[in-house]
């Protein structure tokens, strides 16, 4: 059972993607665990054949305890399982990545908001779960009947919706999801300790958004609608290259240490609807991609995090975050680092404003750009090189994309 | 240019397709109580992001594009349909 954060202690086994003789490779999603930050995708870290599951779904475990025996490509087939010798499922407190960050789980408030109430309106497509529509094949189960009294996140449908339409039994107890509260709570012990362990000192920059605001307006006439560039694409990526010239900016604080990663995985806010909660998750490896390549990861990303989808890398690997209000309309945020992350940056709305261009009045777009970060990381005057860094960035789109 | 039209049944079906759409994006909200009036986004607290997703529905759905340049004119569900209606209709001679 993964650590999803450092002060969680159990997660419920919720469903497994695979079963015995399955082969797996690093980075497979094999199972759902959830906590009281929600439904989390679990990732495995080895490769190899599933050997033998050791915990069926609905039960709940405390953090460590083994899932499941995965057998290394090559070894022979042991007879009982219990002291067997391949290595476990359980991609608990050492994700290798990023390589000069080392262990310790941080504590993103995270993940999935319980599933919303039925919509009012006509469904128009049927969504549901990977496992889902395998089960429904294999049960002969026709999806577009369940959707109306679909169960699983955001209105989709679930395995046991499948398995319940196809079963006359009655099914096995639902799963409790976890409830606002929950997260609230999750949410608020993660920014209490930060504002208890971080000190942290706040700069604010205005960057002028004249040349990124053109040059996306240029770029989404050219694209087909589904490809359409969002802003926060672009500010993402300029937080990730000046992440990479002051890298005080993006890495862990643990045991008393700064510890910079050489990747810049960017968590990204992200608000749940109806006042669910937040998370946080990241988008890997920022700095080398090109934002052709960002816009439809961070879209997945987006999505999976509002019908509770996440991966458990993407819930630990974050080494700085982004908070994006400027849709709410506000000017500026100035935001709670998550720990143990040293940064946080923030971006109010994109505005018009009267300003300075060439010696005369004019009108350009805007946007207030802040950074919170951890005294204990950097100072003040390393802050403020990296927020001009993220203002020359912006100002040179065509060589950020 | 002649007055607005007064909504046709081909409206009424539009307006309803453009609602189970924003339902699908808002899961949360009741769509159904929408005011055709009201602007969309801060009344379905629908976000940059969604307002994207919403488009994208409208191109593959109604087969109408709406560029970036028209998003002022379909801030309201009443605007919308007169927008993706008009682009749909053949053009009056």
């Amino acid at each position: 059972m993964p650590s999803l954060g450092a002060d969680m202690e159990a997660g419920r086994l919720v469903e497994w993607h695979v079963k015995p003789g399955d082969a797996v490779k690093r980075g497979d999603v094999v199972a759902v665990v959830e906590s009281d930050k929600g439904a989390i995708d679990v990732e495995i870290w080895e490769t190899g054949t599933v050997a033998e599951i050791l915990v069926a779904p609905g039960t709940k475990v405390p953090v460590g305890t083994v899932l499941a025996t995965i057998r290394a490509d090559g070894e022979p087939i042991r007879g009982t399982p219990p002291a067997t010798a391949a290595p476990s499922v359980t991609p608990t407190t050492a994700p290798p990545p990023p390589p000069t960050a080392p262990a310790a789980p941080p504590v993103p408030p995270t993940t999935a908001p319980p599933p919303p109430p039925p919509s009012p309106g006509p469904v128009l497509t049927v969504r549901a779960s990977p496992a889902a529509r395998q089960r429904a094949r294999e049960l002969g189960v026709d999806l577009s009947g369940l959707a109306a009294t679909a169960t699983g996140p955001s209105g989709a449908i679930s395995v046991r919706d499948v398995e319940r339409a196809a079963t006359p039994s009655p099914p096995p107890a639902p799963l409790a999801p976890p409830t606002a509260p929950d997260m609230r709570r999750a949410i608020g012990s993660a920014m209490a300790r930060s504002k208890r362990e971080i000190p942290h000192y706040y700069l604010a920059t205005e960057i002028d958004m004249h040349a990124a605001v053109k040059w996306l307006e240029a770029e989404n006439r050219t694209r087909a609608v589904a490809d359409r560039l969002l802003p926060l694409v672009l500010l993402v990526k300029a937080v990730a290259r000046a992440a990479v010239e002051i890298p005080e900016m993006n890495g862990l604080w643990v045991d008393g240490a700064f510890r910079p990663s050489s990747a810049v995985h960017v968590g990204i806010a992200i608000a749940l609807r109806g006042n669910a909660g937040l998370v946080a998750p990241a988008l890997h490896d920022v700095q080398s991609r090109p934002v052709a390549d960002l816009m439809p990861a961070l879209a997945d990303l987006i999505r999976r995090a509002r019908s509770g989808h996440l991966r458990s890398s993407e819930m630990t690997d974050p080494t700085i975050t982004v908070t994006s209000l400027g849709d709410q309309g506000v000017d500026a945020v100035y935001g709670v680092i998550f720990p143990p992350q040293v940064a946080l940056v923030g971006f109010g709305a994109i505005t018009e404003r009267p300003c300075a261009v060439g010696g005369m009045l004019g009108v350009r777009p805007r946007i207030t750009a802040t950074l919170s970060a951890d005294h204990r990381a950097s100072d003040g005057h390393r802050g403020a090189l990296f927020l001009t860094a993220m203002g020359r960035h912006l100002a040179a789109p065509e060589a950020l994309a | 240019m002649s007055a607005p039209a007064k909504p046709t049944p081909a409206d009424d079906e539009l307006d309803a397709a453009l609602r189970a759409l924003l339902a699908g994006i808002a899961p949360d909200a009741d769509v159904t109580r929408l005011d055709s009036t009201s602007d969309i986004r801060s009344t379905l607290d629908i976000d940059s992001f969604d307002f994207l997703q919403f488009v994208i529905g409208v191109k593959e759905r109604l087969g109408v594009e709406i560029p970036e340049s028209d998003y002022a004119q379909v801030r309201t569900l009443e605007s919308c349909v007169r927008y993706v209606a008009q682009r749909r209709r053949p053009t009056p001679s």
